[in-house]
């Protein structure tokens, strides 16, 4: 399998006053194309850090971060935001739709900037939403739709432009339970379908939906117990019913 | 892109329809006050222009006072004008009031006036009927005369006055013309005065000087060393006396009034642009508010792969929507209030290419110049900074 992202010895430091922070610390991390990966750590450990940084919305401190063959650290502004248009696909806790545009006007936003024609995009954006399930809401406005119908609308926005990988930072934080299970599914369904995923959680039974566990902890990384987690992924119902 | 600009910033217009109005009043009657104001000056200065122009840009009046021994000009002196350079014709006015009359009807203090061939030659379609002062006329003292319009219909009820015999001042004159009614000018009309040879009209009146003359110029940009050529026979024909005798170029004062009302022009303008200027800044704040309040929006569609030129692209245009908007309104006002004035201060209404140009323009340049500053705020907004802002 190819690799399509690779961090080495990522460095995240604030100074704030005198003080200095060093919220990530030598990070080294491999992800290859069609992996399922949950990075899993209590509050403050620096997974929205670290996520901001794959994401391409922020630049680390000192290292490398290689993404699908695009040295990050050379790229300025402007193909910062290409990278992040083509290969990622952001899914929020909070949902981050436009409350002014409706569910496919939504989902057609990142086809936009991507410069897809407008009929390419409508076209896409209903096939895309009907795939999560919302082929009837395609017109509703966010606030006319349920928080798991909201972050469907999100995940189908963050496919739709068919990104290397797809970011996730607390998908579920704002859900509950049945709610989460239903958005865990259709992650793992698009992961089945090929869609490399990355969830960030605090949260040991929403990461056992992924086939591979990250762990941090004060800005350090180190590998889960990917066995359980993968025998946890086979009936992650029950798991996390219980 | 530009279209889903447009249609970005169309929305967030919409979306706040009272504060977009309000801000779009004040590009409005920025606008407004300088279409109105340029317009309202225009025509005020071509109505004052074309009714001094009627009066003949294309002469030069000379008014001798003379001096003591020498009260006026002499046949001698009309002769030498007319023989400058450039110089078509010499056209001497006298003039009085005598009494007229005809059969029983007496008109007292009527306005007469002696003129020459010249004068009727250049002002050929002044004349209803009949004919005009010719040469032999002069040259003969001929007692003919050619009457304003509403002295013809006075003294006539309608009969043809040509031929008639009148008497002015006691002497036996006939009438040869009738003149067209004129729509008077700040220099009074010609519609209740008696024209006569001026030689006649001199032996008529008793008057013993000629103190009025125009002179035509066959070329009015030769203006300058025309009243140059004058000054000199004027000066020698007085004896290098001061303030003896005034030339008067009519497009000398077309000029000045040019300059004036021009200067005029910008000093409103420029008054009036302040309200834009004011316009513009309400832009500014509304779209810096704009721009706070949308601060997640922008972190997301920085997140979506929005780069940062097309962020400021949709800010942008917002903004010149705005204010182009104001603009046209601004034009259609200004215009209007242009029109009610033209009406009520009886001047002729004129909208030129300039003023739309300069409208549009104008608020064009409002929405770009206030634009600019919350556009490059928005775009250089940090993405994770605006996400995280909710
Ligand atoms: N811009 C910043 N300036 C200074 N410190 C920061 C900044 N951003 C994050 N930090 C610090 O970095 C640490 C990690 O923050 P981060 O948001 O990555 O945590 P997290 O793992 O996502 O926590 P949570 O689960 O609560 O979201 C925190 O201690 C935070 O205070
Ligand atoms: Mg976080």
């Amino acid at each position: 399998m190819s690799e399509i992202l690779n961090m080495q010895d990522i460095v995240k430091r604030y100074s704030l006053d005198a003080e200095e922070l060093v919220v990530l610390n030598k990070i080294n991390l491999k992800i290859n194309e069609g992996e399922f990966v949950s990075i899993l750590g209590p509050s403050g450990s620096g997974k929205s850090t670290l996520m901001n940084i794959l994401g391409c919305l922020d630049v680390p401190t000192s290292g490398k971060y290689i993404l699908a063959n695009n040295d990050v650290e050379d790229l300025d502004e402007r193909e910062l935001a290409r990278i992040r248009n083509k290969e990622i696909g952001f899914v929020f806790q909070s949902f981050q739709l436009l409350q002014r545009l409706n569910a496919l006007e939504n989902v057609e936003l990142p086809m936009i900037y991507a410069r897809v024609s407008p009929e390419n995009r409508r076209k896409k954006a209903m096939a895309i939403l009907e795939r999560v399930g919302l082929a009837e809401k395609m017109n509703n406005y966010p606030n006319q739709l349920s928080g798991g119908q909201q972050q469907r609308v999100a995940i189908a926005r963050s496919v739709v432009t068919e990104p290397t990988i797809l970011l996730a930072d607390e998908p579920t934080g704002a859900l509950d339970q049945k709610t989460g299970q239903q958005i865990m599914q259709l992650f793992k369904d698009l992961n089945a379908e090929g869609r490399t995923i990355i969830m960030i959680t605090h949260d040991t039974n929403i990461a056992r939906y992924s086939k591979r566990i990250v762990n941090i902890l004060d800005g350090h990384l180190s590998e889960g117990a990917a066995t359980n987690a993968e025998r946890v992924y086979e009936n992650g119902m029950e798991q996390y019913h219980s | 892109m530009l279209k889903e600009c447009m249609k970005m910033a169309w929305s967030n217009i919409i979306h706040n329809k009272m504060r977009s109005f309000l801000t779009v009043l004040g590009v409005l009657i920025g606008v407004s006050s300088i279409i109105a104001l340029i317009t309202i000056v225009q025509g005020a200065t071509g109505s004052i222009t074309s009714q001094i122009s009627s009066l003949g840009a294309d002469k030069i009046t000379i008014q001798a006072m003379g001096t003591r021994l020498k009260q006026g000009l002499s046949e001698k002196d009309l002769e030498q004008l007319s023989l400058v350079n450039n110089v078509s014709g010499v056209s001497p006015t006298v003039s009085g009031k005598t009494a007229l009359v005809y059969k029983r009807n007496v008109k007292t203090d009527v306005s007469v006036q002696g003129k020459n061939n010249v004068y009727f030659n250049k002002e050929l379609d002044s004349l209803a009927r009949g004919r005009g002062v010719n040469v032999l006329d002069v040259n003969n003292k001929n007692q003919v005369a050619v009457l304003g319009s509403d002295l013809a219909k006075e003294l006539f009820w309608g009969d043809e006055p040509i031929g008639q015999h009148l008497l002015v001042n006691g002497n036996t004159v006939t009438i040869v013309g009738v003149l067209k009614e004129s729509s008077g000018s700040i220099m009074g009309s010609t519609n209740d005065i008696v024209i006569m040879p001026y030689t006649s009209a001199m032996k008529t009146l008793g008057v013993r000087n000629i103190t009025n003359v125009d002179v035509y110029m066959s070329d009015a940009n030769k203006s300058e060393s025309i009243i140059n050529d004058v000054t000199t026979i004027l000066n020698s024909a007085f004896n290098y006396r001061e303030n003896t005798f005034t030339v008067l170029n009519m497009q000398n004062i077309i000029d000045v009034i040019g300059n004036i009302t021009g200067m005029l022009t910008l000093l409103l303008a420029g008054i009036a642009s302040i309200s834009l200027l004011v316009g513009g800044i309400g832009i500014m704040n509304m779209m810096l508010v704009s721009v706070t309040e949308r601060t997640t929006e922008i972190g997301l569609r920085k997140a979506l792969g929005a780069e940062p030129a097309q962020i400021q692209l949709q800010f942008l245009i917002e903004s010149i929507f705005i204010s182009l908007f104001g603009g046209l309104l601004g034009l259609i006002i200004g215009l209007l209030i242009a029109i009610v004035a033209s009406i009520l201060m009886k001047f002729s209404f004129t909208i030129t290419a300039w003023t739309i140009i300069l409208a549009v323009g104008f608020s064009a340049a409002v929405g770009i110049i206030f634009g600019l500053a919350p556009a490059r705020k928005a775009s250089r907004l940090n993405p994770i900074d605006a996400l995280r802002h909710v």
